[in-house]
């Protein structure tokens, strides 16, 4: 019982990664019917920014704060220059592009910072707190997750700029129609997922470790949450984020062993698409001839 | 095919059988790699190019096509060239059988599942319940096969042209196969499935039919490469191929068969090229000719030959 | 007096479709102009060519300036609210949601506060529906919602594209006269697109009549209403 305690809690820390990426990876989709495959390199070049901050001697919470604020110019810069061009080309033109982003980011990544892995360190005290059960940094990375989630919720929901990012993802013809300048809003909400998976990295890294691969297997769970919660509900894919990461803990420990953890992820993204493609909280959308 | 036509490739295969015969043992080794990149990258071009069903998991079928190979050569002896047939058929099945589910996915959605396949096959390879056949994580090394009949060439040369006969095989069936009802069939669903739907084409049967015929060129050229390189190990077979692979029929040209030598080329010698500068550089390039030739060369080299060829053709007209 | 609004010689194209071929017309401040015409004739594309959203060549003056060649969101700044062709509403946010965003160039928070009492004093039935979702209103009140977001603006001038289209007549009639009480009391200028020429006859001071992107007819209203001849030949009743 206790191991399964502490799987479960464990599972909700990495859950709140997934959750923060999978949400970012929705907002990115409600905007523009985009799926971003760059976004775990995004965020794990952010946390890179954020070694060498640290590494050149800034206090962690002021280098967290600056990553973030990279973050988010480093989304809008790509936004504008990378993706808008491709906007309304074929599909697999905008995947080749994001593929292409993917592979840029992780090799430049590579050359600056060499492939050798790095730690990277944890704001909270390495003493478990919750006796046996959680580490102080599974802890706190919820409790990171949880602000930043509460935060972007009150900003779409009480702000006005939140309500004009939210219109223009909904109709940007209607949202021109008031004044909103729509181009600028999808940059605005690629900067804010670029951010969100930067804070994303930067809890994550602690715990496997900065290296330039590292966001590939924990994309692949982000996707599955994503698709899980509904590939256009972000309350879905905050939802889908914790239970993909108390799922994947808890079959990984108990069923069928660590090492095909990444598979489960595979098996779930395959499923939910196949099944119910909407997820569990989105809406089913029907092509017209 | 027209006399004109003809002669470049003549003029093609005569340059591909006197190689081994005029470069280094290394160069020949390249070259090989270069035929079974060629077969792998026309069946991933059936799917994405002809077909337009993405797929970012060809490496999967590259690397169930390896181990079939090493598995029947290193656990029960089965020569080299049996091993082919075996592969083809295992990919052909597992190929239809991921189509089916991937029916119901569109563009990005078949992307993104295809994606998730890509990136956790390595960790299915690894898993210590498979080891005794998988080799684990340490893989499984293989004898390089001698030269039959006691020909005077070395095996590196016979290798190759082994390699190029089987290429030749299979580049002759996909021609003979898109130029005719299937090929007109395949670029239909993808320009417009609706349409072809409501004019009574079995788009389904069609689509699923391209996913294990293209997985199965893709294993065929998995084996091939597993005999010339002698080893197959799970990290080896990595997303990044399945990218490498996207690279190359983006690159030589969408929707071409000639495309898929010119992608071979660029894969191949790019990074041996690149590797000079930096071990991150092959990649950096890559994002970057994939990032140019979507803006600049959406038809590839393919496409800009077949331009270029026009124009001159063209010029030669209005004299 | 310099007209609020003057078109000369627009052409528009949806592609290669062209739709307007040299449309001219203009529009004094404070008044409610009509452009009639069968489907098909070319005014909704009038409509979306004064507010950019389709390719345009020929000048376009808004209050002496040259707003042709401008982005939508700039246009829109300028005073002008465009109540498309179906409404354009905002379905999946509330209906407050929806009007806010009406107001969303505007600085003026006190305003804007005002000016949702405002419209609500025009459409009770909207202040009901104030924290329900958008997408569940009925046609007429989408179409009091459309109307209402263009006044959160506070605009010199309203597009309204086919106001009338899919409701009941008596609906359309209050929905009129709410028009023409704004129109007066607020000095809001009217560009009405409609098919139902008998209504927007009774609405308007000035009307134009299109076809197949061209001007074939103007007038003023009354004249128009009183023509036996051009109503039976052009307008159909």
């Amino acid at each position: 019982m206790d191991a399964f305690l502490h799987q479960v809690l464990a599972g909700l820390a990495t859950g709140g990664i997934y959750a923060s990426l999978a949400l970012a990876l929705v907002m990115i989709y409600q905007s523009t019917h985009l799926v971003n495959f760059a976004q775990g390199e995004m965020a794990m070049f952010a946390t890179y920014f954020a070694w060498s901050l640290i590494n050149a001697g800034v206090p962690y919470w002021p280098a967290f704060f600056l990553t973030v604020i990279f973050a988010f110019v480093l989304g809008v810069v790509i936004e504008r220059v990378v993706i808008r061009p491709v906007e309304n080309a074929p599909v697999l033109a905008v995947v080749v592009v994001f593929i292409a982003l993917l592979v840029i980011l992780n090799s430049v990544t590579g050359w600056i910072f060499s492939y050798t892995i790095k730690t990277f360190p944890s704001p909270f005290p390495a003493e478990p707190i919750f006796g046996k059960y959680m580490s102080a940094h599974e802890a706190g990375a919820i409790g990171v997750t949880l602000v930043v989630l509460t935060l972007l919720y009150l900003f779409f929901r009480y702000t006005p700029l939140g309500l004009a990012m939210r219109a223009a993802a909904q109709n940007p013809d209607s949202a021109r129609l008031v004044g909103i300048r729509v181009g600028w809003m999808l940059a605005l909400g690629w900067g804010l997922a670029a951010a969100i998976g930067g804070i994303a990295g930067m809890m994550v890294a602690p715990i496997v470790y900065l290296d330039p691969n590292m966001m590939g297997g924990i994309l692949l769970y982000a996707f599955a949450a994503a698709l899980v919660g509904g590939i256009d509900s972000p309350g879905g894919a905050v939802l889908g984020g914790f239970m993909v990461g108390v799922l994947e803990n808890v079959l990984g420990a108990f069923v069928i062993g660590n090492e095909l953890k990444l598979v489960v992820a595979l098996v779930l993204i395959i499923g939910v698409l196949t099944v119910k493609p909407s997820g569990f909280f989105g809406k089913v959308f029907v092509t017209r001839v | 095919m027209t006399r004109r036509q003809l002669i470049p490739i003549a003029i093609l295969l005569l340059v591909a059988c006197a190689l081994p015969l005029v470069v280094s043992n290394y160069r020949v080794f390249q070259f090989n790699l270069v035929l079974v990149y060629a077969i792998a990258l026309l069946g991933l071009n059936i799917l994405t190019g002809y077909n337009g069903q993405i797929s970012l998991g060809h490496g999967a079928f590259y690397a169930i096509g390896a181990y079939c190979a090493a598995i029947l050569m290193d656990k029960y002896g089965v020569p080299y060239w049996a091993t082919l047939p075996v592969a083809a058929v295992v990919c052909l099945v597992v190929g239809f059988l991921f189509g089916l589910p991937a029916l119901r996915l569109e563009g990005l959605y078949l992307a993104l599942a295809t994606f998730a396949l890509g990136v956790s096959l390595p960790h299915l390879l690894k898993y210590h319940h498979l080891e005794k056949w998988t080799g684990g994580v340490q893989g499984i090394v293989i004898a390089k096969p001698d030269p039959p009949f006691g020909l005077p060439i070395n095996a590196d040369q016979w290798l190759y042209y082994f390699t190029l006969a089987v290429a030749i095989l299979m580049f002759l069936l996909a021609w003979n196969l898109l130029r005719g009802r299937v090929g007109r069939a395949l670029v239909a669903i993808r320009d417009n499935h609706i349409a072809t739907e409501a004019m009574g084409v079995n788009n389904a049967m069609f689509k699923s039919l391209a996913f294990g015929v293209s997985a199965m060129y893709t294993g065929v050229a998995g084996a091939l490469g597993a005999i010339a390189i002698q080893y197959v190990a799970p990290d080896s077979f990595n997303i990044f191929v399945s990218i490498v692979f996207l690279v190359g029929i983006v690159i030589g040209g969408l929707a071409s068969i000639s495309g898929a030598i010119y992608g071979a080329l660029f894969i191949q010698f790019v990074p041996n090229i690149a590797d000079e500068i930096s071990k991150a550089a092959p990649w950096a390039i890559f994002g970057i000719f994939l990032i140019g030739f979507v803006y600049l060369m959406p038809m590839g080299i393919a496409g800009a030959v077949r331009m270029g060829l026009a124009r001159l053709q063209r010029k030669a007209q209005n004299k | 007096m310099a007209a609020l609004l003057e078109v000369a010689d627009m052409h528009a194209a949806y592609g290669p479709t062209r739709v307007l071929h040299g449309i001219s017309f203009s529009m004094q401040e404070g008044t409610i102009t009509t452009l009639l015409g069968a489907n098909g004739a070319g005014k909704t594309t009038t409509l979306r060519a004064l507010c950019a959203m389709v390719k345009t060549r020929g000048e376009i003056r808004f209050a002496g300036q040259r707003i042709d060649g401008r982005a939508t969101e700039d246009i829109v700044r300028l005073g002008v609210a465009h109540v498309p062709d179906g409404r354009g509403t905002f379905v999946n946010l509330t209906t407050e949601e929806n009007l806010r965003l009406g107001a969303y160039v505007r600085k003026d928070r006190g305003g804007i506060d005002a000016d949702l009492e405002r419209v609500f004093g025009y459409f009770p039935r909207l202040k009901e529906r104030r924290a329900q979702q958008a997408g569940t209103l009925s046609g007429g009140e989408q179409q009091m919602l459309a109307v209402s977001r263009a006044l959160m603006l506070r605009p010199r001038l309203m597009l309204l594209d086919e106001p009338s289209f899919g409701l009941a007549p008596l609906i359309v009639k209050e929905l009129f006269g709410i028009l023409r009480t704004v129109n007066q009391k607020e000095k809001v200028s009217m560009l009405v697109v409609e098919q139902n020429a008998a209504m927007a006859l009774d609405l308007a001071d000035h009307a134009y009549l299109i076809e197949t992107g061209r001007v074939v007819l103007s007038g003023t209203a009354a004249d128009i209403k009183r023509d036996d001849n051009v109503r039976r030949s052009y307008l159909g009743y």
